[in-house]
């Protein structure tokens, strides 16, 4: 017992020399996960306050936010304006990332084959069910493929990523739209399902002759194959940062009210297409005005701060002249 | 404890009325907090049932008893389309074969613990057997993930695809292509999972037999398989199937480790080699990142596992209360 | 020889070796999951992780110590709540309602909730705790957790309580004890052991269960013991680490795993010694 009593008296004096520190609550998307704690870990050690962010889902987030029962939600769909103000609510991107489709083929290097939206809704649809199958063909005349089955993998769990995955797809491929849909977790005409982007890429990684879309940090962290893929311009693009940040400078969020703007199948050259923000949904009048205010000072220092260690883990930090609109978004909608 | 001082006061003859007031109050009280903590119990069951009714109603309102055999499931549809066959039917389909390797392994290993196994091993292995159930699941279900499943599917799969391609209906269900999250592979963890809840309670119930049955049958010469299969088994044979109940119970429910390695598909593939999804697993995948419908058809969902698990633990324990009642007898 | 002596003789061993080998089955999954656990988990274990926090994504340093902290904290918690409760629920089966019809029914009911899914728990305490609430917390969690130990308990309470002998009883009922003296200073004392048993069964079923945490306690990045909010656990966060692509939560999540599966055995391991000495004596 004593054993006990020791680890819970450590407890106690750790936690009373912590207690005075507002922290700031938050709830909502996992596919910002990493990326928030992150940055939750840097701000703690650099001012002592912490956040507690809960990644619970985009729609328990909503909820949530909502009811008030956290500072801030987090959402990997933009709310519709109607519903913001319906709620009192303001939103804006905090972050970008992109997802790459990966294979595992013998003998193709990342990069090599190239895709396109409609061709990945086919694939994923199950209508294309081989890899020597005249349409990949087409658009990889050089490749050798294989006769094999095309082995579809896709996320089991509900996800922000499923959204911005599925999304590109209903952009892309109007038969899938009708079919399947945009969402976290949609109706899967076919195709394994694993858990989590980990998931996802771990069963690439060992099955031979799959696809499948992870975050871009994942096929880089597990060195998968990824595929390039031809964006809305009918240009083919490699999945690279600098491509992730020309979709983003190419969204029109000037002239989106209240930012919404789903950034997949953006126009522009070197659009990267399958690029997804993820937003931040505060009230206009929070409950707790002090804890609404902290939450911006965290928000407002990840913007100047927060950019290296946002690449560092491979996501993809807004472009400045969105930043400084946010930032008019604050002081003029907020009340403090 | 209060009831030296208690003891003490009661020296005189008001003082012994007082004490004795004192006990009959303290045994009253301690009567009523036991009755109400075993009340508890059946307000726990009462709870659980209330909770899953209210969090399930607007999709029992909205699909009715069509979620039964509804196979679609398009939480992203407008309005959501729901159905429970997909779950379910893995949910059978993997208890089903995880049965069908527990039970002759369980019972197999009962039985060399009981009857073959020299007396200084019983104890280590029966030990062994017990701290498989005490492993806890998400370890069955990383240990699946990163361990069985890449083996199975780069060495077993393979094997039993190529041994049965062209062979009617075994050929389908053994069909590729391999993959490391299956119905056969979450099976199998199921199967070693279940396992030592077999193997305890058939032990358990190998040992009511009555020596002098078994002594009896040795005497006139029996092999020990022939005591196995003519004396033990028939005597034990409703609360051994009390424990396959229990085990089966079990495998129904399991979540973390099936989660792990299922696939969560909700469509119904002929091949074992196939993804597919549990109740549980669809649960444990979906239920953070759902609202609305999508979430009540969730909690339906677990309101049907629990009914399913209700029946068959309720039909194990009536097996067991029968083969307690006869030793008692 | 008589054919059919040959084939029963045959039938004989091959069935022995059948069971022998269905042991040596069941032992080797026992040895490869602890062989997998030590390999993976045991180059992760330092003094760091007890002493520090989970670390960010992508970090080199860091432990677990939040998470270790959450779930003994957890953990005690569910079973302080759980074991009274179900203790003297199993004592009123056991000593006072022993030919009762309530106590059939309880019986029956507590035998099937011993067995009921555990994530069926986390949705009841999602829907029951967590819903009017108005968000997760770790007291949730040690509710769903206590709610799985009210049952072990139960059924261990009221089968040790049945072991002991009447004639003990009778003996100090005949001195003039009143009943519940009787039971609590008579019954309870001589089947200590078994009780105690019961409880450790109960502490180590509940010590590495996810599913009922999941929509519950959450987990936590920092160290909290605030019970209002959400904490880290060591399960949860094993579930969340070990699927993420940083090496590093991954070397932390086995040793997670590594810790939790060797306290539970021990605790399985002690619970079993402790009985066999209750049957000893």
């Amino acid at each position: 017992m004593n054993f006990v009593r020791t680890i819970v008296a450590a407890g106690l004096v750790a936690a009373s020399t912590s207690a005075f520190a507002a922290d700031i609550t938050g709830a909502g998307a996992t596919f910002p996960f990493p990326l928030y704690s992150k940055w939750a870990d840097a701000y703690k050690k650099e001012t002592g306050n912490g956040l507690n962010y809960q990644s619970i889902g985009s729609g328990a987030g909503i909820k949530q936010i909502v009811a008030k029962t956290v500072t801030f939600g987090a959402s990997d769909m933009p709310l519709k304006p109607e519903q913001l103000d319906k709620e009192g609510m303001i939103q804006w991107p905090q972050a970008m990332g992109a997802l790459v489709p990966v294979v595992n083929l013998e003998g193709i290097k990342p990069g090599e084959l190239v895709f396109s939206g409609e061709l990945l809704g086919d694939i994923y649809l199950g209508k294309i069910k081989k890899w020597d199958d005249p349409a990949i063909a087409k658009l990889n005349p050089k490749v050798k493929l294989p006769s094999e089955a095309i082995t579809v993998v896709r996320r089991s769990d509900g996800s922000g990523t499923t959204f911005i995955w599925t999304d590109y797809l209903s952009k892309t491929n109007a038969e899938w739209k009708a079919k399947a849909g945009s969402g976290t977790a949609v109706e899967w005409p076919t195709g394994v399902g694993a858990k989590g982007n980990e998931g996802v890429a771990g069963n690439v990684s060992q099955t031979k002759n799959s696809i499948g879309y992870v975050e871009y940090a994942y096929a880089k962290q597990n060195k998968l194959t990824y595929g390039a893929v031809i964006n809305k311009a009918g240009k083919t693009v490699q999945p690279t940062i600098g491509a992730f940040q020309a979709a983003a400078a190419n969204a029109d969020w000037a002239g989106a009210k209240n930012y919404f703007v789903i950034l997949t199948d953006q126009p522009g050259e070197a659009s990267w297409p399958i690029t997804g923000a993820t937003f931040i949904l505060m009230h206009r009048e929070p409950a707790d005005k002090a804890a609404s205010a902290e939450a911006i000072k965290f928000f407002k220092w990840a913007f100047e701060k927060g950019d290296k260690m946002a690449e560092e883990l491979d996501y993809i930090p807004m472009p400045d002249s969105v930043v400084k609109m946010i930032e008019k978004t604050w002081s003029s909608d907020i009340k403090s | 404890m209060a009831v030296e001082s208690d003891v003490m006061e009661a020296a005189g003859p008001y003082d012994r009325a007082r004490a004795l007031g004192a006990f009959k109050f303290g045994d009253v009280t301690f009567y009523w907090i036991t009755r109400a903590c075993a009340i508890s119990v059946l307000l726990i069951l009462g709870g659980i049932i209330l909770s899953l009714i209210i969090g399930a109603w607007p999709a029992i309102r909205e699909y009715g008893a069509a979620f039964l055999w509804t196979q679609r499931w398009a939480p992203s549809a407008d309005p959501p389309v729901l159905g429970a066959l997909g779950p379910v039917y893995g949910t059978l389909v993997t208890s089903v074969i995880a049965m069908m390797i527990a039970i002759p392994v369980g019972l197999g290993i009962a039985v060399f613990l009981t009857e073959i196994c020299p007396l200084w091993l019983r104890r280590p292995i029966g030990l062994a057997i017990e701290l498989l159930a005490g492993i806890p699941s998400i370890i069955y279900g990383m240990w699946g993930f990163f361990v069985l499943g890449p083996f199975l599917a780069n060495n077993f799969q393979p094997f039993m695809i190529s041994v049965f391609d062209g062979v009617p209906v075994l050929g389908t269900i053994f069909a590729g292509p391999p993959s490391y999250l299956s119905l056969f592979n979450a099976s199998l963890i199921l199967a070693i999972m279940v396992l030592p809840f077999i193997t305890a309670i058939s032990v358990d119930v190998f040992k009511t037999v009555p020596p002098v049955l078994k002594e009896a049958a040795y005497g006139v010469g029996c092999t020990t398989w022939e005591v196995v299969r003519n004396v033990v088994i028939p005597y034990t044979r409703v609360g051994v199937i009390g424990g396959i109940m229990l085990a089966l119970g079990r495998a129904l429910g399991e979540t973390m480790a099936v989660t792990f390695i299922i696939g969560n598909s909700f469509k119904i593939q002929s091949s074992i080699f196939a993804p597919g999804t549990t109740i549980s697993a669809a649960i444990a995948s979906e239920f953070a990142e759902s609202d609305g419908l999508h979430q009540s058809g969730l909690i339906l969902l677990g309101l049907l596992l629990f009914v399913l698990t209700f029946f068959v633990l309720a039909a194990a324990r009536l097996m067991l209360m029968r083969l307690e009642q006869k030793a008692g007898n | 020889m008589n054919p059919i002596y040959v084939s029963r003789r045959r039938n004989n061993v091959i069935v022995k070796y059948l069971c022998l080998g269905a042991a040596l089955f069941g032992v080797t999954w026992l040895a490869l999951i602890l062989f997998t656990l030590f390999f993976n988990g045991l180059a992760g274990i330092n003094f760091a992780v007890f002493t520090q926090d989970t670390p960010p994504p992508g970090s080199t340093d860091g432990g677990l110590r939040n998470a270790i902290i959450g779930s003994i904290i957890m953990t005690m918690i569910g079973v302080g709540i759980g074991a009274p409760l179900g203790l003297f629920a199993g004592t009123y089966l056991a000593e006072y309602g022993k030919h009762d019809k309530l106590t059939s029914v309880i019986r029956f009911i507590n035998d099937i909730l011993l067995s009921a899914p555990s994530i069926i728990i986390g949705l009841f305490i999602y829907g029951a705790i967590v819903v009017p609430m108005g968000g997760f917390s770790a007291f949730a969690g040690c509710l769903a957790l206590a709610v799985i130990v009210i049952p072990v308990v139960v059924r261990t309470t009221e089968d040790m309580l049945g072991l002991v002998p009447n004639p003990l009883r009778e003996a100090a009922s005949a001195l003039g004890m009143p009943r519940s003296l009787v039971i609590r200073r008579i019954a309870y004392r001589a089947a200590r052991a078994g009780l105690i048993t019961g409880v450790l069964l109960a502490t180590a079923r509940v010590a590495g269960e996810t599913a009922p945490l999941l929509f519950t306690a959450l987990s936590n990045q920092f160290f909290s013991l605030d019970l209002t909010k959400t904490m880290a656990n060591l399960p949860v966060t094993i579930n969340n680490f070990v699927q993420s692509p940083y090496a590093y939560w991954k070397q932390l999540a086995w040793a997670g795993a590594l810790l939790i599966t060797l306290t539970v055995l021990a605790l399985n391991i002690g619970a079993r010694i402790l009985g066999a000495e209750r049957i000893s004596k």
